[in-house]
């Protein structure tokens, strides 16, 4: 991609926003209320105005729990979901209202890998056909000895041995399934990979093999990563740039270091200090009061608001924008804007 | 006298060509109040581990041989009678799904009543204060109204609340809980923990923790078992295997953690996967994935003997110490 400036992030998404409508027929919506009927419609808010940025040969962590709107984040991005509102630029083109037609060529450089790799591949295709089929479908004039040498190249890559070829998705146990599954996606040579909970259905031992293995692509193949998890220990091992996101907004986007060294953001602290530690005895565990609301009635103001230790009256009102730190992080935070964190902590 | 006491439990599954063994000869003891993690990956063994000690296991599987001593009476000899009275009663189990272990169609209440009568001789609404008592003491807010609720209506930590309130009610011994916090957030499970380690410690409940999750294990246990392939390779104190593995396969799972690499370096990663039941490698089931492994390893299986301040199943576990890699890692 030497033909973009690289000044530019390779994919910036500006104020995207993102609604799920529950009530969709026309009845669906009349409600009776105060002896009258009404028209009314309820939607998920899942995403509200995220703005991020990532820049190339990154990996831009997304973390959260939950319902937050993670995987929401990552099927706008890949094209799977249509935004509501706001801009996805890839590579400086704007992505997000582009025609069937007009994504494919990026759709073999944007390739997701997907949580469930019980559910990602097809259980009646063997192994040499899941991965054949994406390399056919975009280099339509390849010849069928170019299709089979680009396919052993990348399982030799990947660890997945080619004499597994002929065999199908079930015959493998989940860590060579997603072995299998990355191997797919990196057959037509993506730059960007968009990564939904990769690891999460994996056993710890087989998590750093995949891990590892993601690691070694990026740095082989100068891939730029957008990964969505919930797993902070994995963040900070992978991550070189966190967006924590609560309730379908932005709290806190860090580089990986500052992030943990110096959270802000209230609840990025709580996060925080809510990872089981290996070693500690006791834990400072943040407790947060109850539990994180539906997305379906946000509350006016900061979303944080109702679990939050330092909301007051203009959180209850006025939802806080994201504000340059000194040390480059974005904190969208009423009580670090004014200061008066710290002052509760140390008072 | 230990509350529970397990010996030479072997378990196995009865398929149509063949009989695998789950668990091969496990012993372990629990004292009264104490609270024990077992770990390991999926296929370990230790969910089997956790259903066969309250005699739950169903076809194809069976208690093959070995004992399960609870308050000094075999589980595994137990009438069907004997063993109602025991589940739910002395012994309780927490699963990781709440929405799968409570009933969709009963309210909190209907569940709640319903077990309290089936096991003591109570009315409707003595039965009905109990419940009211114990969802208060998990911190559920207006309890009374809870009771007339459906599951679907409450959020997962608040399902997993009343699961443990439901595993309280009669008071158990023992408490099993099965990776009762791995479908939950983390701030949830944080609150969870934090609870459970609080009502085990205030009323001498035991309890046995089974998860893959070191860290929780780490934060809410006294004692860890380490499973493998179905038999227990490393046992002790949680402090000395956290920070003093002695098994190759408890120190692969240790070292495998994100925590325990500098940033953007790559994992100390175990390789391979763990066997399968019907295809446990001759000797010590670690050796194919096991950097120290000798033809002795290759060819007999190791007892498990005291090595430190911890118990291991490891034929090489003195050679291992010695190892100049391992004296760097511990440094």
């Amino acid at each position: 991609m030497s033909d973009v400036n690289t000044d530019r992030p390779l994919l910036e998404i500006k104020n995207l926003e993102k609604r799920f409508d529950l009530d969709q027929g026309f009845l669906e919506t009349l409600k009776f209320k105060q002896g009258k009927i009404v028209r009314e419609s309820r939607s998920v808010h899942a995403v509200n105005n995220i703005s991020l940025e990532a820049r190339k040969g990154e990996a831009l962590c997304v973390v959260g729990e939950s319902g937050c709107g993670k995987s929401t984040v990552a099927r706008l991005v890949a094209g799977l979901l249509t935004p509501s509102a706001g801009e996805i630029h890839y590579g400086g083109q704007r992505i997000d209202n582009l025609s069937r037609a007009g994504m494919q060529p990026l759709r073999k450089k944007i390739q997701m890998i997907f949580q469930n790799p019980y559910a990602s591949l097809n259980p009646r295709m063997t192994i040499r056909q899941a991965l054949e089929e994406p390399v056919r479908h975009h280099y339509p004039n390849a010849s069928a000895a170019e299709v089979r040498d680009k396919v052993t190249e990348v399982m030799l890559s990947v660890g997945v041995d080619p004499s597994w070829a002929k065999r199908y998705p079930h015959e493998f146990s989940g860590g060579q399934r997603q072995r299998i599954a990355i191997a797919r996606a990196l057959t037509v040579d993506p730059e960007f990979i968009i990564a939904d909970e990769p690891i999460s259905a994996l056993d710890v031992s087989i998590q750093a093999q995949v891990l590892n293995l993601m690691l070694e692509a990026k740095e082989s193949r100068g891939l730029t990563y957008l990964f969505i998890t919930h797993d902070l220990s994995v963040v900070e091992h992978f991550g070189t740039r966190v967006a924590v996101l609560y309730l379908g907004s932005v709290c806190e986007v860090a580089d990986t270091r500052t992030l943990f060294s110096s959270p802000k953001h209230p609840y990025t602290r709580a996060l925080l200090s809510a990872v089981p530690q290996l070693k500690d005895d006791r834990p400072n565990h943040i407790r947060l009061k109850g539990e994180i609301p539906t997305p379906i009635n946000l509350p006016t103001g900061c979303p944080f608001q109702s679990r939050c230790a330092f909301a007051d009256t203009r959180c209850k009102s006025e939802k806080p924008k994201a504000i340059h730190q000194p040390d480059g992080s974005m904190v969208a935070c009423h009580a670090v804007e004014e200061d008066r964190l710290d002052a509760v902590a140390a008072g | 006298m230990s509350l529970l006491s397990v010996r030479d439990l072997t378990v196995k599954f009865a398929m149509r060509d063949q009989t695998v063994t789950a668990l091969n000869g496990i012993s372990f003891d629990l004292a009264k109040g104490e609270r024990l993690g077992i770990v390991g990956e999926s296929g370990a063994g230790k969910s089997i581990t956790g259903f066969s000690l309250m005699n739950l296991l169903s076809r194809p599987g069976y208690i093959d041989t070995g004992k399960i001593l609870f308050e000094g009476e075999d589980v595994v000899q137990m009438s069907d009678k004997r063993l109602r009275n025991l589940r739910g009663n002395r012994m309780a189990m927490i699963f990781q799904d709440p929405m799968v272990t409570l009933n969709p169609v009963l309210t909190i209440g209907q569940q709640m009543i319903e077990t309290l009568m089936a096991h003591r001789k109570l009315s409707h609404e003595e039965a009905r204060q109990i419940a009211i008592v114990k969802l208060r003491e998990v911190y559920i807010p207006s309890p009374e109204e809870r009771l007339e609720q459906y599951p679907h209506e409450l959020s997962g930590g608040m399902r997993q609340r009343i699961i443990i309130a439901i595993a309280l009610l009669l008071d158990p011994q023992l408490i099993i809980a099965d990776e009762p916090t791995t479908a939950l957030d983390v701030t949830i499970q944080a609150d969870i923990m934090e609870l459970m380690l609080e009502l085990c410690q205030s009323n001498q409940v035991g309890l046995i923790l089974i998860t893959h999750d070191l860290g929780v294990v780490s934060q809410m246990t006294e004692r860890t078992l380490v499973m493998y392939a179905g038999r227990i390779i490393e046992a002790g104190r949680t402090r000395e295997i956290i920070n003093d593995p002695q098994h190759p396969y408890t120190q692969g799972l240790i070292n495998a953690l994100p925590q325990q690499t500098v940033p953007g370096q790559r994992l100390k990663q175990i390789p391979g996967n763990m066997p399968g039941l019907a295809s446990i490698p001759e000797g010590c089931a670690f050796n194919p994935r096991c950097k120290y492994a000798t033809d002795l390893c290759r060819s007999r299986i190791p007892e498990i003997v005291h090595y430190g301040e911890v118990d291991v199943a490891c034929h090489e576990v003195q050679r291992l110490n010695s190892d100049e890699d391992r004296q760097e890692a511990r440094a």
